[in-house]
């Protein structure tokens, strides 16, 4: 009973008009644009027996691009971990000419049709490319291969990190640091203790992130992929190719593995980022 | 002084020219009759070139404006779009199967392919091979594409068309070499795929793989298409091989019966795909490197398709159903020879 007073009091104060409206307008967008397309994925899949289900989600080409995608996922997320961090304090502790124009950059990968991003990286990284060329005398490959699956996955979810990292980071004072270091700690042990578990959550969200970005992405992967079955073949590609034989039920069979995947992943991210931030105030 | 008079001349002209063209396009806009084709990825240009004239064509002869809209994409995923509601009132693809879908959908008639010449084919072509220039591999013929060294492009069967009669060819003409003994035609096709350097989604894909990555020895694709690239990229960056015996590859048409009828369409639409059967669609088809079947244009333009043997699909796979179904499908032939 209070705790309704309290909700009607607050919005009474709110600048949107009632709570009544505003929630109502909002679940019948998440209706319409999130659960209405996943409702006719599921109906889709009702048409399947488990066993016919299980036969084509572990069909050995399928399996295989799962291997490709998450691996791809993988090394794409831990290499934006890293990058994304650096870049995150780059922007945020340091002023020098030209920070908000790199700023502005970093959301470039969101903007450009990813299609655009998969044919640019194959072209600069195929062997004849300005990237490649270097690269080839050296023995490495990159265009076709199973690294720019890699590399192509990395491009389009480096905003992820970043864009989460830094509103932790630009809360958190250079005091900190400062007071961390005068305290005797070395850069190192600073960074560690003091500075990353402050951080830790955004970072792993933001990774998390960027994996579940990696694992649906098919424009930027597809034109840089050499497409080779069992080596270089995406999942996402494998729907498309069900879609293309105008087996639909396939192609949510498989789509349902990657979104349960995702889903998990993010339910997984949520709960242990409530479970880290009530910790971190010293709740229960 | 004398480039500011130009600079102004040409605004001057350029505005003089946009109103011309608003002038003449105005009345298309406006026009009686609306007609659209759903046709496949890279049959753009040869779309604009013809129907310009199909236009000039009908005006002539029913003293009527027609605009013929144009919407082209992979065509399986045309037909899909078809089938979810999309109201074109003819088809030009370059798969009979993707038609077939819309048969079975009961959009198109059942007898489609007998309701126009040659199969509903108002042009055919077949797969060719596009090699760097000399022909430095030495590739003739299909034999010469299983050697060890040799890179191969072409796109992929399971999402390409294209892909998918490239395919073919190579089972076909294996087929006729080792006399029906299909393990030897399986261990042929393990041969040739086990070469393919890249596989594109789609044909377009293919091509630049091949031309701008430059990678791979030979570009297997559409005889039309290699003939394009050749000319477009001039004849001494690529040489055209034509092999001997290649696959027939039909561009089948049809009505949308279902959609023509509604949009009361269906004379024009059949006049529209009867169109491409004339003399003058005919020579503007050729002119685009595909094969025609008009006596006179096929004269005229001799020089240009080399004589070889093509072989049917139905002649050799039974039909396209049993095609699909034996080679294309989950778990079929293909997936054979690719699993590991």
């Amino acid at each position: 009973m209070s705790r309704l007073a309290v909700l009607t009091g607050a919005a009474s104060q709110r600048v949107l008009p009632g709570f009544g409206l505003s929630l109502g307008v909002t679940l019948l967008f998440v209706s319409l644009v999130l659960l209405l397309p996943m409702t006719s994925l599921v109906g889709q899949l009702s048409q399947l027996s488990p066993a016919q289900y299980w036969a084509i989600i572990s069909e050995g080409r399928v399996v295989a691009s799962y291997l490709v995608t998450l691996g791809g996922a993988a090394v794409a997320s831990l290499i934006n971990a890293v990058f994304g961090l650096l870049m995150a304090w780059v922007l945020v502790r340091y002023e020098f000419p030209g920070r908000r124009l790199l700023d502005a950059l970093m959301d470039l990968p969101f903007a450009l049709p990813t299609a655009v991003a998969g044919i640019t990286l194959a072209t600069l990284y195929s062997s004849n490319g300005w990237m490649g060329r270097l690269l080839a005398p050296l023995g490495i490959e990159i265009a076709y291969t199973w690294v720019g699956i890699a590399l192509a996955m990395a491009f389009t979810s480096i905003p992820f990190v970043v864009r989460t990292v830094q509103p932790v980071l630009e809360d958190l004072p250079g005091e900190v640091d400062e007071a961390a270091l005068t305290l005797g700690a070395s850069d190192a042990k600073a960074f560690r203790r003091v500075i990353l578990p402050h951080l830790w959550p955004a970072l792993v969200t933001g990774t998390g992130l960027a994996f579940v970005r990696s694992l649906g992405e098919f424009g930027a992967v597809i034109f840089i992929a050499g497409n080779m079955p069992y080596e270089t073949e995406i999942t996402s590609l494998m729907i498309f190719v069900k879609l293309q034989e105008y087996d639909y039920v396939g192609a949510s069979a498989i789509a349902s593995v990657v979104l349960a995947t995702s889903l998990v992943l993010l339910l997984a991210l949520n709960l242990w980022q409530g479970r880290f931030i009530r910790r971190l105030h010293g709740g229960r | 002084m004398p480039f500011f008079t130009f600079l102004r001349r040409s605004v001057v002209a350029t505005a003089t020219a946009a109103t011309l063209a608003g002038g003449i396009a105005s009345p298309a806009m406006a026009a009686d009759r609306e007609l659209l084709n759903s046709s496949y990825d890279i049959a753009r240009e040869l779309f604009a070139t013809i129907n310009p004239k199909f236009v000039d064509w009908w005006q002539a002869s029913h003293d009527q404006s027609v605009e013929v809209k144009q919407s082209h994409g992979g065509s399986s995923k045309q037909a899909r779009a078809i089938l979810q509601g999309l109201k074109a009132d003819v088809v030009t693809y370059n798969q009979v199967t993707d038609v077939n879908v819309l048969a079975d959908a009961g959009l198109v008639a059942e007898d489609w392919q007998q309701q126009f010449p040659n199969n509903a084919s108002p042009y055919f072509s077949t797969t060719a091979f596009l090699v760097r220039e000399g022909n430095p591999r030495h590739i003739e013929s299909w034999d010469d594409l299983v050697a060890d060294d040799v890179d191969i492009v072409f796109p992929n069967p399971k999402t390409s068309g294209n892909g998918r009669y490239t395919y073919l060819a190579a089972w076909a003409y294996a087929d006729q070499k080792f006399d029906g003994d299909e393990a030897k035609i399986r261990d042929f096709m393990k041969r040739f795929l086990g070469n393919v350097k890249v596989f594109d989604t789609g044909g377009r894909g293919a091509t630049t793989t091949f031309v701008e990555r430059n990678i791979g020895d030979v570009l297997i694709s559409f005889e039309s298409e290699v003939n394009n690239i050749s000319q477009e990229y001039g004849s001494d960056e690529y040489d055209v091989v034509v092999p001997p015996v290649s696959i027939l590859a039909e561009f089948p048409v049809a009505v949308v019966e279902e959609y023509a009828e509604r949009n009361g369409n269906r004379e024009l639409a059949h006049d529209y795909l009867d169109y491409l059967y004339t003399e003058e669609a005919q020579r503007l088809l050729a002119g685009f490197n595909y094969r025609v079947n008009d006596e006179t244009v096929k004269a005229e333009f001799a020089d240009r398709f080399p004589d070889t043997q093509l072989l049917r699909v139905e002649d050799v796979f039974g039909s396209w159903e049993q095609v699909m179904d034996t080679h294309f499908a989950s778990g079929g032939v293909l997936d054979q020879l690719q699993r590991r």
